[in-house]
């Protein structure tokens, strides 16, 4: 399949990939060390105009599309799957709902600083008893005349301890189950609202994962996303969305994990042979490069289903689901491929597959992909 | 105001070089990239941009698929480019380059408040020629080497580098300034810059564009313009190889030591 | 009278450029003195320095000692500091006046910005940069045998270019040869048409001759007529500054410890074990294009194509794969010590030493193993 990238995507392809092997290769591994959010990358993306790639220039976007968004993440994550996901939460999980769901004001009010790059997003839904069960939310949220007032924890939260702005969800009608849920944009500011401590994960060291406390937290009614009552359709189609950024950075991962591994094999020697002689290796980097061509058609074909609002649900959630085992798979074989020295710090490769593993876990399981595959295949 | 910078597509000799058996360049296997010096000319323009508002006009000589890099340059926040490509412009040597980039920059018009940049020399011949040369042509005076531009109206201030220090010397505008990777770190294309790019003119100007300049005549540009021609080129022969010490360890050092003063060498 | 440059003939003589700053020549003018001389030698006639500057006339016998027959000053306050305009100007009108065939600048900073302004003026070609020179053409293919792959035949037969579609002897042509593309090819360059040929020359390539007293009394010192003016000049001086820190001089050094990305996992601790072997060697610290570009070394450091071209009596690399434009700047090293983790990389093809293993070992134990070596001695 062709995807006829644009001179535009071509561009951008080239722009990423020297910004991520000048300004982000070289931090990688001592963010992961040193489990630090990498502010400074952050920064510098935002005068790039990557903190919001696909949104309209009139909410100060780039005025760019879904490809070239996913483009981004992957050339990040090739280099480092923390700076990648840093991105991709900010984009799909809280300009995007905003974006898609939000009224005039609110967009007026919250992209601008968002999508330069001024101020950081993340997305509250998952809490300590509700993970793959979106629907079991336990944060209330009782209308107390001109606003709301949410109370209860959230957890696991990409960029907690960095955002500025939330999109968060909470129960306004326990009884309604799914339809009882509302979404809300929250800012750290509010009264009554906090975050807990950095969350110590086996891989993206510095990404910010941390709970959300809303302890009578004080929310103005202007401040509620979509209908109350419809947050359970603004969480679901933002992670349709949200996967597709996720999956870029598996697809990413594994790309970097194969440049590297082709890399060191070309160089290393054993029994007098370049270890890139051997046929074992040749076979296991085609699989492994095969496998992720795979998946990178099926990212980009999710990214361009997004962009021309065809229903990609199903289509994103096979895209990550592909690319989020495809990246463990890749990332392990490359570590298996370096042997001991692959095991090391010394080489990307370890951090690479630790950073492989959260993406069939995150904005849904693989499990909950294959859920999703299952119900667009009318198996039930 | 406005700024024309003159950059140049190279290839990319920091990656692997090869050369064909008969002793010339195998350009189709190497990727281009726009010269280093060039894009600190290029960021130098961008930053006066920021600082006034002026318009930044990009120009190459080169064959067509040179507008790319154009597109790039309009990428990082150029204003307009200038594609100076034609047949009859094919072998020119330095002097001929600067004379037909000279009659491209005298059309685009070079006015009271005007600058022209470049970067210091091209990676693939390292001539530094053409800067000087152009200025040559406008009559324009020249700064080479800047490692710092300060403008406050009509003067220029700049930091002009020498091997064992530095000049500061004032220019007024018109002006041509020569950069060096000193003067700043070029920034980025953005992605805003990107979707910009392809809406932002390029123009194209071949021979029939500048030949009424009086620059422009068969004598003074082309191989036929060229008063140098090369005699001969060649690839320097390989040094053989030496000898390579058994192991990393304290006996080969002492082995080596050994030998350079059984060698007096020290 | 006016000045046809093409009439080859109206043309005789060497010139060499010779830049002062603050009063004092620069070590590439006894360099350019010396190669001159040979040139001179080779066409048969005059050896000439051209001295610009103010109250510069002083200077002027000293360029005898290394091989100018004459030296022409050109003595102005208008000359004091070096200036594109003023300098060019002064030149052009003596060249057009006293018609030199061969026309010299060192390639500094000064006669970069010079030479090919020059040139432009006076419509002639310049070849930037160059490292080998020659008239004679038994001298030229001797070096050509030497320093290229050429075929034997093709050396031989080398004798005429086709120069707007005729056949043109070079024989008394400058042959300017020099590095392009980062070294991978040499070009022999000649300027067959217009007078006088016109060259830049690298700094630290040419030897410099043995001082001669005899030679520096006889030195003829003849003032030409020039008018520079304000509007010549058309820029202002504000000051000339030193640098404070001391450069290094690679291009003077025996010793040279290089270093490259190899240092990379310890910037700081690699450039202290290179210092290291430098002072116990005598010798200086130099880097690759890579330590350069990243900041660990100042420019001034850096040895290849885009630094400076050096040939020590050792030069020890340690981490640098030997990037072809990092050997372009020191593959012409009396001796050549490798250092480097990879056996592949490419500075082994040029080492006469090699130790395959970890800078951070090695360079230790071979400062050690040095030093105990000259305290046996």
């Amino acid at each position: 399949m062709d995807f006829h990238l644009s001179n535009e995507q071509l561009m951008l392809r080239k722009m990423y990939r020297e910004f991520a092997e000048t300004e982000v290769k070289p931090l990688a591994e001592e963010i992961d060390e040193e489990e630090r959010f990498p502010m400074e990358t952050v920064e510098k993306m935002a005068k790039l105009g990557m903190m919001g790639i696909y949104f309209p220039k009139e909410y100060g976007g780039a005025g760019g599309d879904v490809l070239s968004y996913a483009m981004c993440v992957e050339e990040l994550a090739k280099v480092c799957g923390t700076t990648a996901v840093v991105v991709s939460a900010h984009t799909s999980l809280c300009c995007a709902p905003i974006f898609e769901h939000g009224t005039e004001e609110q967009k007026r009010k919250y992209l601008p600083d968002l999508l330069s790059g001024k101020k950081i997003g993340a997305f509250g839904l998952t809490e300590p008893g509700a993970g793959t069960d979106a629907s079991g939310q336990q944060t209330i949220a009782v209308l107390e005349g001109d606003h709301y007032v949410l109370n209860g924890t959230k957890c696991f939260i990409t960029n907690g301890n960095v955002a500025d702005t939330f999109v968060v969800f909470a129960m306004t009608d326990k009884k309604a189950g799914n339809h009882g849920i509302t979404a809300f944009i929250v800012e750290k500011d509010f009264p009554g609202f906090s975050q807990g401590k950095h969350e110590k994960k086996m891989g993206i060291h510095g990404s910010s994962t941390c709970d959300l406390i809303f302890e009578d937290c004080v929310v103005p009614k202007e401040n509620l996303l979509g209908k109350e009552g419809k947050g359970f359709k603004v969480a679901m189609q933002t992670l349709d969305g949200g996967r597709i950024g996720i999956a870029a950075q598996a697809l990413g991962l594994a790309e970097g994990a194969i440049d590297e591994a082709v890399k060191y094999t070309k160089e290393r020697v054993q029994f007098g042979k370049r270890l890139s002689q051997f046929q074992n290796t040749q076979f296991q980097l085609a699989d492994m490069h095969c496998r992720t061509q795979a998946a990178q058609h099926l990212v980009y074909a999710a990214a361009m289903g997004k962009q021309n609002h065809e229903n990609y649900s199903e289509a994103s959630a096979m895209a990550k689901l592909f690319a989020a085992e495809t990246a463990s798979d890749v990332t392990r074989r490359a570590v298996q491929l370096f042997g001991g020295y692959g095991y090391t710090r010394e080489y990307p490769v370890e951090r690479m597959m630790r950073d492989a593993k959260i993406t069939e876990i995150y904005e849904g399981t693989s499990e909950a992909q294959r859920m999703v595959i299952a119900k667009h295949m009318g198996v039930k | 105001m406005k700024i024309i910078v003159s950059v140049k597509q190279v290839p990319d000799t920091s990656g692997k070089v090869a050369v064909n058996p008969d002793g010339t360049l195998d350009r189709a296997s190497m990727q281009t990239i726009t010269n280093p010096d060039d894009l600190n000319a290029v960021e130098a323009a961008l930053k006066l941009k920021d600082e006034t508002g002026c318009k930044v006009v990009v120009v190459t000589m080169g064959p067509p698929p040179a507008a790319g890099m154009l597109r790039e340059i309009m990428a990082r926040g150029a204003d307009e480019g200038v594609l100076v490509s034609a047949r009859e412009f094919g072998g020119s040597d330095t002097y001929a380059t600067s004379q037909i980039l000279a009659a491209a920059i005298s059309r685009i018009g070079v006015e009271k408040d005007d600058i022209v940049m470049c970067g210091r020399q091209a990676i693939d011949g390292d001539t530094a020629q053409v800067g000087p040369q152009i200025a040559e042509k406008l009559h324009l005076p020249q700064v080479t080497y800047a490692a710092d531009i300060q403008k406050t109206g009509d003067t220029i201030t700049v930091k002009r580098m020498l091997e064992d220090g530095y000049m500061t010397i004032k220019v007024k505008t018109p002006c041509l300034l020569t950069c060096i990777k000193e003067l700043n770190t070029p920034r980025y294309m953005s992605v805003g810059g990107i979707f910009e790019a392809y809406g932002k003119p390029l123009a194209t100007f071949d021979y029939e564009t500048l030949k009424n300049d009086p620059l422009i005549d068969p004598t003074t540009i082309g191989l036929k313009g060229s008063p140098t021609n090369i005699l001969t080129s060649f690839t320097p022969p390989q040094k053989g190889a030496g000898m390579m010490l058994e192991g990393a360890d304290k006996a080969s050092c002492e082995k080596l030591a050994g030998i350079l003063t059984a060698k007096h060498i020290i | 009278m006016s000045f046809n440059n093409t009439d080859i003939a109206a043309f005789k003589d060497v010139w060499v450029f010779c830049e002062q700053r603050q009063g004092k020549l620069m070590p590439t003018d006894f360099e350019l003195i010396s190669e001159g001389r040979k040139l001179a030698d080779e066409l048969g006639v005059d050896l000439c320095g051209l001295l610009l500057g103010d109250k510069v006339e002083g200077l002027a016998k000293e360029l005898g000692g290394y091989g100018a027959d004459k030296v022409y000053v050109c003595d102005s306050p208008m000359l004091k500091n070096y200036t594109t305009g003023g300098y060019t100007t002064a030149i052009c009108q003596v060249i057009e006046e006293l018609k030199p065939e061969v026309m010299l600048f060192g390639a500094t900073n000064i006669g970069r910005d010079l030479g090919p302004r020059c040139a432009a003026r006076l419509h002639t070609g310049l070849c930037a940069d160059c490292t080998h020179l020659d008239v004679d053409m038994p001298i030229y293919k001797d070096f050509l045998r030497e320093a290229s792959t050429l075929a034997p035949e093709k050396i031989d037969g080398l004798n005429t270019a086709v120069v707007l579609g005729e056949k043109h002897d070079v024989s008394r042509d400058l042959k300017m040869t020099r590095p392009a593309f980062g070294g991978h090819l040499m070009a022999s360059i000649i300027c067959p048409r217009f007078r006088p040929a016109m060259a830049t020359v690298r700094p630290g390539v040419m030897k410099k001759n043995p001082f001669d007293q005899a030679k520096a009394d006889a030195c003829e010192i003849v003032k030409p007529a020039f008018t520079v003016t304000e509007d010549d000049v058309q820029t202002e001086v504000v000051e000339v500054v030193k640098a404070a820190k001391k450069l290094v001089d690679l291009i003077g050094a025996d010793f040279i410890v290089s270093v490259g990305r190899g240092i990379s996992k310890d910037v700081a601790g690699g450039i202290k074990l290179a210092e290291e072997l430098a002072a116990e060697l005598g010798g200086v610290v130099g880097g690759s294009r890579a330590t350069i570009d990243s900041g660990w070394l100042s420019a001034d450091h850096q040895v290849g194509q885009t630094g400076k071209t050096v040939h020590p009596k050792v030069y020890v690399a340690l981490g640098i794969s030997g990037a072809i434009q990092h050997k372009a700047g020191m593959q012409d090293s009396e001796c050549i010590i490798a250092v480097n983790k990879n056996d592949t990389a490419p500075i082994f093809e040029i080492a006469d030493y090699g130790i395959c293993g970890d800078l951070f070992k090695v360079t230790p134990m071979l400062t050690e193993a040095i030093r105990a070596a000259k305290a046996a001695k």
